[in-house]
């Protein structure tokens, strides 16, 4: 395919992905300062043609944000709550049934369960946490809690990181999803969440859960103080995780939303920022099968346009998205399973309904 | 494909494409080759980095509207409650708050109201540039239809009347499609294209500059797209007096027309045709209006190489649920981040 870009020093990055060469540190800066949309993006376009085809994947998912109390106060974050605020919550096994029940009769494939670090719940809430979505929800796959709460339950439980892992994967957790990273760098940690584990025992955390036989995702969260090179080194760090447990399903990029945090300052990220983080990820993470492009965050128009710029993934229908809402986000809190497809398929892609593993769906009628 | 291949090839010499030939873009290429192309092309017209924008104010001078177009949420019926007229303080006040931010130029549209007769337009326009040195960007075509039909007069007296009174130049809005078959669904009571396109050619021949529009997203084909941007074409090879042509999708809510939301890969599907497809016509201006400021940026690369307006105020699309603001530092960073130079223009495109 014959590419015309504006920046040349795309070309060389084009020849390299071309040939499956693994992309430098060099070639990722130069991704992320290139003001060559159109040319990265056919480049990002190329790539995951040869890996999906024309396929696009999503799930029909539920997310269940059991608590928003948590002891780590992050600054970029607008969900958490401490004990004694008005808004503050945790759900009782009776609540999470609840919140199961009134959505029972959807054909509901994940749960994505993550919550705060409250220190009013035992190490007992986790597992009857996880064996109460079971009971009713048997046959939908548990994708719970960042290598963050994994650290948090190891001390709680006393347990040790893998003797808690396999206590979780015992009372039904199937995969892990990929928050809690952030970005995987010291200086930020320190900066904007000193409170919570850092690059090394992220990864120490994310390995032991990929020995255990449990799938992770891994993000990024971008668009906040991050520099070029920090976003480099994150994806790097995360390739070089890859290469030695191939645990990763899909990467993510997170795209920083600032209302209601304390670096409300901030502005959004724009278009160029969420599309190059798209294109970027799925150049430089060459061990990857899946980069998601999530709707939430960027909203579905644009979503739907990152398809064409790396993304083979939109993730779910969610129903009742929390936390980006409560930072300011406009998207919708969830998509039915109709308007999820129609964006894949009048994006010129053909809609694949997944379950957590990426196994097709048959289909089933809509709801 | 051989077909589409030859097709770019062609565009990529710079050589007209044909209604066919736009047809087949638009159903059988994907996003980035269209994408693609269109990007070349804009950079064939404007080689520069410049994206230009335009700071100015819609006042909507009534609301109430004959017409009762299937697509509308802003018309109230005469007689029906909510109804305006704009009164002389508030235009006043709406104008002198736009010179102090900065505006150049207000965007003056209205309902076609039947008690307003050419006196009440002339005295207003008047009213304006006794007191304000602004540009007026007024009237769309079937708003000047309206008036000519009403007054009795032809469409080129009352152009005439119209500028002398002061009006400076004719927004391209009420086009939506300009196709009978699609009008008669959807604005069955406006002017049909001819019409739309003879109040444009008057305009023109009277040394007035015009926008136009397009409106999709509705009960339309693509083939019908096409069709338009041919009429728009057309009109353009024979009097040059279109500056920009401004594709927006159709806003469904609050109006009597049940049609699914044009998602924003279809749209910029249409903006970039729109560049590759309209060779005689300089500038292709993005919607975030319409849009959200996230896909207008991604325009940039699909053909666009202008923002529109500021928009101090916006009632139109506002009505049908629709509420994207962008103050113009917000609007500069999206240019300047895609890699652009942010440059303001007055109406004929000149930079300030």
């Amino acid at each position: 395919m014959n590419i015309t870009f504006t920046d040349q020093r795309l070309e060389h990055i084009y020849v390299k992905a071309g040939q499956g060469s693994r992309l430098s540190r060099e070639d990722g800066i130069c991704i992320y300062e290139t003001s060559d949309l159109m040319g990265l993006g056919q480049i990002a376009h190329h790539v995951r043609s040869q890996r999906h085809g024309k396929n696009a994947y999503y799930i029909y998912n539920q997310h269940i944000n059991y608590t928003n109390i948590c002891k780590n106060r992050c600054r970029f974050c607008a969900y958490a709550r401490n004990e004694n605020d008005a808004d503050a919550y945790a759900w009782s096994m009776a609540d999470i049934e609840q919140r199961l029940m009134d959505r029972i009769d959807e054909p509901v494939d994940e749960l994505h369960i993550v919550g705060g670090l409250n220190e009013t719940l035992g190490f007992d809430y986790y597992i009857d946490l996880l064996k109460t979505v079971k009971r009713i929800r048997p046959t939908a796959a548990i994708k719970a809690f960042t290598c963050v709460e994994i650290d948090y339950l190891s001390r709680l439980s006393g347990l040790g990181i893998e003797q808690t892992i396999l206590q979780l994967k015992e009372a039904g957790l199937d995969m892990m999803p990929g928050g809690g990273a952030e970005v995987l760098n010291t200086r930020i940690h320190d900066a904007l969440f000193p409170r919570k584990i850092d690059h090394n025992q992220w990864t120490q955390i994310v390995k032991a859960v990929h020995a255990a036989g449990i799938k992770t995702n891994a993000t990024m969260l971008y668009g906040h103080i991050e520099t070029i090179a920090e976003r480099v080194d994150h994806l790097m760090a995360l390739r070089e995780i890859q290469d030695e447990t191939a645990g990763f399903s899909a990467f993510i990029p997170l795209a920083f939303h600032s209302q209601n945090t304390k670096l409300s300052h901030l502005p959004p990220t724009t278009a160029m920022d969420d599309l190059k983080a798209v294109a970027g990820a799925r150049l430089m993470l060459d061990n990857f099968d899946h980069i998601k492009a999530y709707w939430v965050m960027i909203g579905e128009p644009l979503a739907q346009v990152a398809l064409s710029f790396g993304a083979d993934d939109l993730d779910g229908t969610i129903i009742e998205e929390r936390i980006t809402h409560t930072a300011g986000a406009r998207s919708a809190k969830g998509l039915t399973r109709g308007q999820m497809e129609n964006m894949i398929c009048k994006a010129g892609f053909n809609p694949v309904q997944r379950d957590s593993f990426y196994n097709p769906r048959t289909t089933q009628p809509n709801p | 494909m051989t077909q589409l291949s030859d097709i770019m090839k062609k565009i990529q010499k710079h050589q007209r494409i044909g209604k066919d030939e736009a047809l087949v873009l638009l159903t059988c290429s994907d996003l980035l080759t269209l994408g693609a192309l269109a990007h070349e092309k804009r950079f064939f017209h404007h080689p520069d980095k410049d994206v230009t924008y335009v700071k100015d104010r819609n006042i909507n001078y009534t609301n109430i509207c004959m017409s009762g177009c299937r697509f509308c949420a802003f018309y109230k019926h005469p007689g029906q409650d909510g109804g305006y007229v704009i009164s002389r303080k508030d235009l006043y006040d709406k104008i002198a708050e736009t010179i102090d931010l900065g505006g150049t130029q207000i965007l003056l549209q209205g309902g076609m109201h039947p008690d307003l007769d050419l006196d009440f337009y002339r005295s207003m326009l008047a009213f304006i540039k006794d007191n304000f040195a602004i540009h007026v960007h007024g009237f769309s075509p079937p708003e000047i239809d309206f008036i000519a039909k009403k007054s009795s007069l032809s469409v080129a007296q009352t152009i005439a009347y119209l500028q002398q009174a002061g009006l400076d130049s004719i927004p391209g809005g009420g086009a939506e499609i300009l196709c009978d078959d699609i009008r008669s669904k959807v604005s069955p009571d406006k002017c049909a294209t001819d019409a739309w396109l003879e109040v444009m050619r008057q305009a023109h021949l009277a040394g007035m500059r015009s926008s136009a529009t397009m409106m999709f997203g509705h009960v339309e084909t693509d083939a019908h797209v096409v069709e338009h941007l041919d009429r728009i074409r057309q009109l353009q090879d024979e009097t040059g007096g279109f500056t920009a042509f401004i594709p927006w999708t159709f806003q469904p809510a609050n109006t009597r027309i049940p049609a699914e939301k044009k998602t924003g890969v279809e749209y910029l599907k249409v903006l970039a045709l729109s560049r590759i497809f309209l060779d005689n016509i300089d500038n292709i201006q993005a919607s975030w209006v319409t849009q959200g400021d996230k896909i207008a940026q991604t325009a940039l690369f699909f053909g666009a190489n202008d923002m529109g307006s500021t928009m101090i105020e916006e009632n139109v699309v506002a009505s049908a649920g629709v509420d994207f603001m962008l103050p113009v530092e917000e609007l500069q960073r999206l240019i300047t981040t895609a890699g652009f130079t942010p440059r303001q223009r007055d109406c004929y495109y000149n930079l300030l």
